[in-house]
């Protein structure tokens, strides 16, 4: 490397305000303008600046920044630093480059070809800090600029290897920002011949490349798997002196070790026996190494050695085919559970929670059972506490279920406020799944109830609801316990809410003894109902009239409560409603019309249960691993009759719901019985999605065109293929929309890496502006079968031509998918359809008379012509239908207001079908031209 | 694959952020404060990784500086802990008993190490200076929040060194013998 001036500069010199304190920040804003003001004259005077001033000043430029001010010149000076022949002055130039410049700068083209004369330079240096440059920019025009050029300088047998090493990294950067713009091409080949290079530094990016490469396309690079094989087993059998530079406190290479450990994690096992033979043996190598005695007390040391000893670990549990060396694993990981030091048992717990689900080492892990209870119990930090509570849950099996149960209902009495609602989630799961008797779950649920009622979410309470539906048996003791339950004097509102339904439903069966006789059970539930929220009286008033049907000893009692003013006149109009109508209908419905109606709930459909899915989406990594593969149990035919990996739904307990604790989309049914309506629409629409027949006919993983059909509805399936389903649902209002996605994972195996993201293609940025509020709750990990939901909010700022993009990327079995969709936004979701009569729809129409407010198109129908379907579809589109306005009542006349947030675009249509010709002309006037032509085109797609 | 990389001092200024991530300033300011608040109250006998959102924060603490890394759930933990130290040693090797002054008006210097050092994972330095550059992966503006804006607020804990750190060993490591 050409020597360099050292400290060139020495900012405390240059800027004697800052490093002396006391200063008021008035003085320091009046110092910056001074200074600002001198480097401005300096910059703007007849007299040429050296490079020296010249980088003096633009570094004092970019210092001022950092501070917090903005600065507004010396581009034009950086830019000239680029092409100087000295290394610092180029250096403050790509550094003021990258963190000021923005890429629709004018000066992008100057920037762009210093950049290349420094990558043509030969000079590694320069080559470096271009490289760099292109790097920490890393936009979509530095990629069109150079990807093409880097792999050749990567792969070029006369690059310097920190210029390869610098290529390697940058071209990682680019390929991750943008993966269309690097070419793939002979040069992927000799990247991978890089994993044999000399220079240590050059191999560790070009695993780190590599890596990420094969994600997409592992066939390309299969025969990285020997060379990596033969890389490790050289590092990890060297000696501790062997690789000097590379080694770090006495390991020798621990970070190439780690990188290269991971990227076999792409690849299943290698095939060939010998590089089989090869790898198992280094691994056992690592394993024995972490039996010797330390070389150094040092915590990096340990550090750096237990680093690669998990890294290992992870790589045993990924292959899950050698038993031998998963229960040496686990005997080691048992080791790290009782270490002093916090770091190693948090990840010996973490570790151990994937070794538990597989078939080889589970029973070792659960001869730890006693030492992660202890951990559950003992330790002080939370984050390690809450991994002992995710390994009790993996570990759990039938044999151990009770005591781990019980273990975690103790331990939620202490738990932390941030972890209770995933323990409540995590033992409900677990009661159910393994529950011997069905008295013990119910059992167990009150429990939950009891202790940490706040936090038992609706999902929990309406999976007892549907299981003791569900089960005969143990409907008596169910209506038997929660009738104790409800005595305590103080008891959850949750509890009153099972108890409400519970009682409701099978009161009669505990009826006879005396001291649950109805009016005891009556009166017990109504002491409870002034205290409770509106839903829950909502749910109580529902209980009172299946009272009714169940005793009609309490008839008059009832009727009584439901006349009261409190209730007929109550400020609630759902209530209010309930109270009208079970008063009525009690009053005046027959005893066999009460009875059919007010019958007991049938059973519900089984399917996955919601917990489950609630827990998936509240915590992917690491959650349910263990439960749902079902491979370690497949004898669970237990009271759920088996999970079968069917789609999620949350199902509320039907017919007594109201919309307000329906799931978000369910069909609020304030009338709580059996109507018919009901009955057929038992899922909500979440769940409804993934049964309708799919519409994309399950085509590959390119992008699939456009969703014209999504024009003129809100809700369906988006895409479908093999492996994944998404469906979508949204609503729009104003300027403003709320989109559900669902993701639903088809297979039975878990999607990894799961992260979808919106982007916006160039124009459509300033235009909308979709927040994805919940896009960071969307798990990493889908399990097979299970379906998670995304939630995109929306607003229209401007009016805008292309949709927005939706990009999903997952790992599936080790192979990357990706895809890109159209989001179904278009600018005519955020239409309000407007009302008028014809008179003042022609005054409109003849104020829209310019040429270039109107867009005419005339095209031959792809559909039968039917009049209430285009009516269906024009409504859909989201104008409100004017009747009477068109001469010809063949004709269709629209008018509505499109509302964005910067402006309403007012906008009228008409339709006139030739029903002889199978042609139709439409005619969109509208007051501003791109939108006319946008919807003309939209609309006509449609017919 | 790591998010991005912030030195923060006890007060919660920021001395150093790097962003592999595209946020707006608005959330770069929300996650400062939100990692501030998540690792200062943690005490020396806890872990060095935070649950974080769906990311996992690396944490290290010398002197007055806390050096984050936020990377993804699965990532090795241990290797992203070290390198955090090995980084504090090319520090501390290239200013000759770095202190938190060093980071603030040597940022020119400061802010090309990181991803080098963290990205490649060279112990390239330890016969001399950084290799002063390979900075991938730096990318959007690299400017500090205001948590910068004053360096003169810490002059106390400024001036300790980060060599006296509370991990021991950062200048009398057992460097490998020369070759």
């Amino acid at each position: 490397l050409p020597a360099r001036e050292r400290n060139g500069m020495r900012f405390n010199c240059l800027f004697p305000a800052f490093s002396s304190p006391g200063k008021s920040k008035e003085a320091e804003i009046k110092r910056i303008n001074k200074e600002l003001a001198n480097i401005r004259s300096k910059f703007k005077g007849d007299k040429a600046l050296d490079g020296y001033s010249k980088k003096k000043y633009v570094c004092k430029l970019l210092f001022i920044f950092l501070l917090g001010h903005d600065i507004d010149f010396g581009h034009m000076e950086a830019v000239n630093l680029l092409s100087s022949n000295k290394y610092t002055e180029k250096q403050i130039g790509y550094l003021f480059i990258s963190v000021l410049v923005n890429s629709n700068s004018e000066l992008i083209r100057l920037i762009n070809n210093a950049i290349k004369n420094d990558l043509a330079s030969r000079n590694p240096t320069f080559m470096c800090l271009a490289l760099h440059c292109i790097a920490n920019v890393g936009s979509r025009e530095m990629g069109e600029a150079f990807a093409a050029d880097i792999p050749r300088i990567l792969v070029a047998g006369d690059s310097m290897d920190s210029v390869k090493q610098s290529a390697a990294l940058c071209l990682l950067r680019l390929y991750k920002a943008s993966p269309d713009l690097v070419p793939m091409g002979e040069w992927t080949a000799r990247v991978v011949h890089l994993l044999n290079d000399q220079h240590m530094g050059v191999v560790t990016a070009a695993v780190s490349l590599i890596t990420c490469l094969c994600k997409k396309n592992p066939d390309d690079f299969k025969t990285c798997i020997s060379l990596a094989v033969s890389r490790l087993s050289r590092i990890v059998s060297s000696a501790s002196t062997d690789l000097q530079d590379y080694t770090y406190y006495f390991v020798p290479a621990p970070w190439l070790s780690v990188k290269l450990l991971r990227l076999l994690q792409c690849y299943p096992p290698p095939e060939d026996a010998a590089v089989k033979g090869r790898l198992v043996e280094c691994l056992e190598t690592v394993l024995n190494k972490a039996q010797e005695p330390p070389k150094s007390k040092k915590v990096q040391h340990s550090n750096a050695k237990n680093a690669i000893l998990f890294e290992t670990i992870s790589l045993i549990i990924h292959y899950d085919s050698e038993p031998n060396l998963l229960v040496r694993a686990c005997n080691q990981l048992g080791q790290f559970l009782q270490h002093r030091e916090t770091n190693l048992r948090y990840l010996a717990l973490e570790s151990m929670c994937t070794l538990a689900s597989s078939e080889f080492s589970h029973e070792a892990v659960k001869t730890h059972i006693d030492t992660v209870i202890n951990a559950l119990k003992t330790e002080r930090d939370v984050s390690v506490r809450q991994r002992a509570a995710d390994l009790l849950y993996a570990m759990c099996d039938r044999s151990n279920a009770k005591q781990i149960v019980s273990e975690m209902l103790r331990y939620l009495e202490t738990a932390d406020y941030a972890i209770r609602e995933e323990i409540v989630l995590k033992v409900a799961i677990l009661a159910e799944k393994y529950a011997v008797d069905y008295s013990w779950y119910v059992d167990t649920i009150l429990n939950l109830i009891r202790i940490a009622g706040d936090y038992v979410s609706e999902e929990v309470w309406y999976r007892v609801l549907q299981i003791v539906t569900n089960r005969d048996d143990v409907q008596g003791y169910a209506a038997k316990t929660v009738f104790e339950a409800l005595q305590a004097p103080a008891c959850h509102e949750n509890m009153v809410k099972v108890g409400g339904y519970i009682l409701g439903e099978f009161g009669n069966l505990i009826a006879g003894d005396p001291r649950s006789s109805p009016p005891v059970q009556f009166s017990l539930l109504h002491s409870k109902f002034h205290l409770c929220s509106v839903a829950t009286r909502a749910l109580l008033l529902s209980t009172y009239i299946k009272f009714i049907n169940l005793f009609p000893e309490t008839k008059a009692t009832i009727q009584g409560v439901l006349r009261a003013g409190s209730q007929l006149r109550n400020a609630d109009v759902e209530l209010q409603q309930r109270a009208v109508e079970y008063l009525t209908l009690s009053s005046v419905a027959s005893t066999d019309v009460l009875a059919t109606v007010l019958e007991e709930m049938p059973p519900f459909p089984e399917r996955e249960s919601s917990i489950l899915a609630k827990l998936k989406r509240k915590k992917g990594p690491g959650a349910g691993s263990a439960l749902d593969d079902g491979r370690r149990d497949p004898s669970s035919n237990d009271i759920n009759g088996g999970v079968e990996p069917t789609p999620s739904t949350v199902v509320s307990p039907r017919g007594w719901a109201i919309g307000a604790w329906g799931p978000p989309g369910a069909t609020p049914s304030h009338l709580l019985l059996r109507t018919p309506s009901e009955l057929g629409c038992r899922e909500p629409p979440g769940g409804r999605l993934l049964r309708r027949p799919s519409y994309q006919g399950g085509n590959g993983d390119s992008s699939p065109p456009p969703p014209p059909r999504f024009v003129c509805k809100n809700n369906g399936v988006l895409f479908e293929n093999q492996l994944l389903q998404i469906g979508v649902k949204s609503e729009f209002r104003q300027n403003l929309g709320r989109m559900y996605l669902f993701y639903g994972n088809k297979t039975s195996v878990q999607f990894q890496n799961f992260s979808p993201t919106v982007v916006h293609p160039g124009d459509l940025q300033t235009h909308i502006l979709p927040l994805a509020v919940q896009t960071k709750r969307v798990a990493a990990q889908v399990d097979g079968g299970a379906q998670v939901q995304q939630v995109l909010n929306i607003e229209c700022l401007r009016d805008f031509l292309t949709p927005p993009l939706l990009s999903v990327r997952f790992r599936y079995g080790g192979a990357p998918q990706s895809l890109t969709l159209k989001l179904p936004v278009t600018i005519n979701k955020f239409f309000q359809p407007t009302e008028m009569a014809a008179q003042d729809f022609f005054q409109r129409w003849k104020q829209l008379s310019l040429p270039q407010q109107e867009a005419q198109k005339i095209f031959k129908a792809n559909h039968p012509m039917d009049a209430e379907v285009t009516k269906a579809k024009l409504l859909g589109f989201g104008s409100a239908l004017l009747d009477n306005v068109d001469p010809n009542p063949e004709n269709f006349v629209g008018a509505g207001i499109i509302q964005t947030k910067a402006l309403q675009v007012g906008c009228l249509l008409r339709l006139e079908p030739n029903a002889q010709a199978q042609m139709y002309r439409l005619t969109l006037r509208t007051s501003k031209e791109p939108v006319s032509r946008h919807l003309c085109e939209l609309l006509a797609q449609q017919f | 694959m790591i998010r991005f990389i912030l030195i923060q001092n006890r007060a919660g200024k920021t001395r150093l952020a790097k962003w592999y991530m595209q946020f707006d300033d608005d959330e770069k300011q929300k996650l400062i404060e939100e990692v501030h608040a998540v690792v200062t109250v943690r005490d020396a006998k806890h872990t060095n990784f935070v649950e974080f959102r769906n990311f996992k924060i690396i944490y290290r603490r010398y002197a007055g500086l806390y050096f984050c890394i936020c990377v993804d759930v699965n990532d090795n933990n241990l290797a992203y802990l070290e390198a955090i130290h090995n980084f504090v040693e090319v520090l501390n090797e290239y200013f000759h008993n770095v202190c938190e002054l060093d980071l603030v008006f040597n940022f020119y210097k400061a802010s090309e190490s990181p991803a080098s050092h963290v990205q490649t994972r060279t112990v390239a330095s330890r016969r001399g200076r950084p290799l002063p550059s390979l900075r991938s992966g730096l990318h959007g503006r690299g400017r500090d929040v205001p948590g910068r804006r004053d360096p003169r607020d810490q002059p106390d804990e400024g001036a300790e060194t980060v060599a006296d750190a509370a991990v021991p060993g950062v200048r009398a490591a057992n460097p490998p013998p020369p070759p």
